[in-house]
């Protein structure tokens, strides 16, 4: 009998692996962190072979510390950072050049030729994302354009593409001997390749970029047995595989349409579970794959990213060194009441959802000899609350979604101060779950669903514990006047930046 | 007559040409200036850093006197990086016993709550942070007043909050020492009836008692049946605050 299920999360700055036991809770964790090389301003690179070094020792690290074996493991489950971008060499194995992470720009031009072009429409029309240097598929056009007969070598077939989770299968399931080479649906919804009504790859996305078909992973469910390990885990079913935040989403059991997860971390990413019928958001939150299981209809979500919410904190403890420790922030904003009026948008490097502006800078708005730094602290923490609120209430707008509850993990919420406005301005309980790995737990939920590990959604939803729940208590007089100011800060904010020339 | 201790002299001839300088001083000034190899003084300045009492800025890494020096009377931590660094271990804590997890700091009148883990039963729980809590009638209370820094004794009223408190001097004075001995307190239903915890110290830099955690729940999950706190309760507790402690800063 199977004593857990093993899950890696192969993130931005590290790579983790935990295993869980029936009753989903943790067993072990080990971690590895990896090298983030800058050799251009907005380039982010990462060393995908490096990671698959990293990735085939955790599992058994793992292992060890909990003192079972291969044998003890159910199935192995992959969340990953998204939309970063690794091309290899079918026969060699090896990557061919640094994978590109989801934070480089250096696809700019190409995002803004297809804009020039008069293409958007039909491209938010047919992937639901708005062209943008966050996505994968653009990324793969500047590798054929830049890497020297790469293209050539593509289009004969020599070279696979893929995102983190494409390239950690295909090396678990023997690599250049015989690896599988897929990819899950909630990460080809991430490409701006995929349409977001087939879950199949689009040709015209494929022709607008120029893609070769022969490159790309085949769409698999998030929850499927992709393959079988070989090598430490040999014998170990791939069972499970998702984007990271929507592995969170699926971590906190947001099953039913409506249930909403928020990971505050340096910023922060709202998901709302939006059903099975696709959302089509005006451009303030994006549409994406929340979750499929199986051959069961592919559930989809909206999410709302927010560039800096704990960034803002870090920037007062480094930047303007009122705090000595982020977690400080939280005494010096309880040293005062109130804001005293003063709002901060933390605008530094533009607003993403739901106002999507990269001309709005930071600003702060509403001084007076009476503020303090109390007061600038408590306005930093009040603007990430006031962002998720911007986030919620575009959802309700645009895709008709109330949300009942919200369900939080990440750093963040160790701030009391901040878990209770947020759950003051949205109006609504705001629950910490008790295990806060959500990332990991979400895909070893995955994995140990597809192989009966754990029987079904309602097995998984009676795990999970609340290990605090923030009530609203404000007064509504106060919440209308409050996101009234907020908004008229928000106007001060927007179109700052100057292209005069 | 015992000889003075070389490195505290040096650490306190470190602290005072720190606090004479004109601005932030390179290591190498400071090793040099007090005739120290690098080495010596690197080793000095990193623990008094530690501590609280230099502070070394984070781009020039140029160091400077810290704010603990100004705020000596003010011992502790900050309750939000405590409740920060604790958070990853109070939860294993509520995972394992099954149990609700209360982590306290001391002050004037009692242990203040500074973060709370519900019970993971999903029975309905409503957040205590900052409910202070009675020196004498509650094993935190108990822990924070044995152990903690800066801690007057309680008022000589013992109040009465269920028949098990206790209310007399002597009773409680008892078992004060027995909570000294023995390094960790219980409560017996002596805050509200039917309820038991177990609460332990949490140490900080140097061993300085800076707050304690605590689990507590239903009293037949708490206590056997006769008398005792449940071993592996107070095994769990006891190994959580020392794993909090370790992220306090204290060796061991």
């Amino acid at each position: 009998m199977s004593t857990v299920v093993a899950a890696i999360d192969q993130g931005t700055t590290s790579s983790r692996c935990m295993l869980f036991d029936r009753q989903g809770r943790t067993r072990s964790l080990a971690q590895r962190e990896h090298q983030q090389t800058f050799p251009h301003p907005g380039w982010v690179q990462h060393d995908a072979d490096e990671i698959w070094r990293h990735v085939r020792r955790l599992v058994p690290e793992a292992l060890d510390q909990a003192r079972v074996g291969v044998r003890d493991v159910a199935a192995l489950g992959i969340a990953n950072q998204r939309e970063t971008t690794v091309v290899w060499d079918r026969t060699t194995g090896r990557s061919l050049g640094p994978a590109i992470t989801w934070q480089d720009t250096r696809t700019a031009d190409i995002v803004a030729e297809l804009v020039a072009r008069g293409e958007d429409e039909r491209i938010v029309d047919i992937t639901g994302l708005p062209p943008h240097t966050y996505f994968a598929g653009p990324r793969l056009r500047w590798l054929l354009d830049h890497r020297p007969g790469l293209r050539d070598r593509a289009e004969s077939g020599e070279v696979l593409f893929g995102t983190m989770e494409s390239w950690l299968i295909w090396n678990l399931t023997g690599g250049v001997d015989g690896g599988v080479h897929v990819t899950d649906v909630t990460n080809a919804s991430r490409t701006m390749l995929m349409d977001l009504t087939t879950f199949t790859w689009s040709d015209t996305m494929l022709d607008l970029l120029d893609v070769p078909r022969a490159v790309l992973p085949t769409i698999r469910p998030s929850g499927e047995v992709y393959g079988t390990c070989v090598g430490d885990l040999e014998g170990v079913p791939i069972a499970g595989a998702i984007g990271d935040q929507q592995a969170a989403l699926f971590g906190q059991t947001c099953f039913t349409p409506g249930d909403a997860k928020c990971t505050y971390g340096t910023g922060a990413f709202l998901l709302v579970n939006a059903g099975t019928e696709r959302p089509r958001p005006e451009r303030t939150v994006l549409p994406t794959v929340a979750f499929a299981l199986g051959d069961d209809a592919p559930v989809y979500a909206v999410e709302g990213s927010i560039a800096m919410t704990g960034s803002l904190v870090q920037w007062l403890r480094d930047s303007l060194e009122i705090i000595e420790t982020a977690p400080q922030v939280e005494t010096l904003a309880r040293s005062v009441d109130d804001n005293g009026g003063c709002y901060i948008v933390p605008a530094f490097s533009g607003l993403f959802a739901p106002r999507w502006d990269p001309d709005a800078r930071g600003t702060i708005v509403g001084l007076t000899s009476y503020i303090r730094k109390g007061h600038i602290a408590r306005a930093a923490l009040e603007a990430t609350a006031w962002q998720t609120w911007e986030v919620v209430e575009a959802i309700r707008h645009d895709v008709g979604l109330d949300l009942q509850a919200l369900r939080v993990d990440g750093g963040m919420t160790s701030n009391h101060l901040l878990m209770q406005h947020v759950a003051d301005v949205l109006d609504v309980p705001v629950e910490r779950p008790l295990v806060s790995e959500t990332v990991c737990l979400g895909a070893a939920y995955l994995a140990g669903l597809t192989v009966g590990y754990w029987a079904d959604l309602s097995t998984l939803a009676h795990h999970r514990h609340r290990a605090a729940v923030w009530r609203p208590s404000m007064d509504p007089a106060v919440r209308a006047h409050e996101s009234a100011q907020w908004n008229r800060a928000v106007e001060h904010a927007l179109g700052w930046v100057s292209h005069a020339t | 007559m015992t000889r003075s201790i070389q490195s505290v002299e040096r650490a306190t001839a470190i602290l005072r040409l720190l606090a004479g300088a004109a601005g932030p001083l390179r290591l190498s000034e400071v090793a040099g200036t007090l005739g120290l190899a690098k080495p010596t003084a690197f080793g000095i300045i990193r623990t008094l850093r530690d501590a609280g009492f230099v502070h070394q800025d984070h781009v020039t890494s140029d160091y400077s006197l810290g704010d603990g020096v100004r705020h000596l009377h003010r011992a502790g931590i900050d309750p939000h990086d405590l409740r920060s660094l604790a958070m990853n271990w109070a939860d294993a804590l509520a995972s394992r016993t099954r149990l609700e997890v209360l982590i306290a700091v001391p002050q004037r009148d009692g242990a203040r709550i500074v973060h709370h883990v519900f019970r993971p039963d999903d029975s309905d729980q409503d957040l205590r942070v900052d409910e202070v809590l009675p020196f004498h009638a509650t094993a935190l209370g108990k822990v924070v007043l044995a152990f903690a820094a800066g801690i007057a004794s309680p008022s000589p009223e013992l109040d009465g909050y269920t028949r098990r408190t206790l209310t007399r001097r002597a009773a409680f004075d008892v078992e004060m020492t027995r909570v000294r001995e023995r390094g960790w307190a219980d409560e017996h239903g002596e805050f509200t009836p039917g309820v038991g915890a177990v609460s332990v110290p949490l140490r900080g830099f140097g061993g300085l008692g800076v707050g304690a955690v605590a689990v507590s729940g239903p009293l037949e999950r708490v206590f056997h049946s006769v008398g005792a706190p449940r071993d592996e309760v107070v095994a769990a507790t006891v190994e959580t605050a020392a794993a909090i402690s370790r992220s306090l800063g204290v060796r061991g």
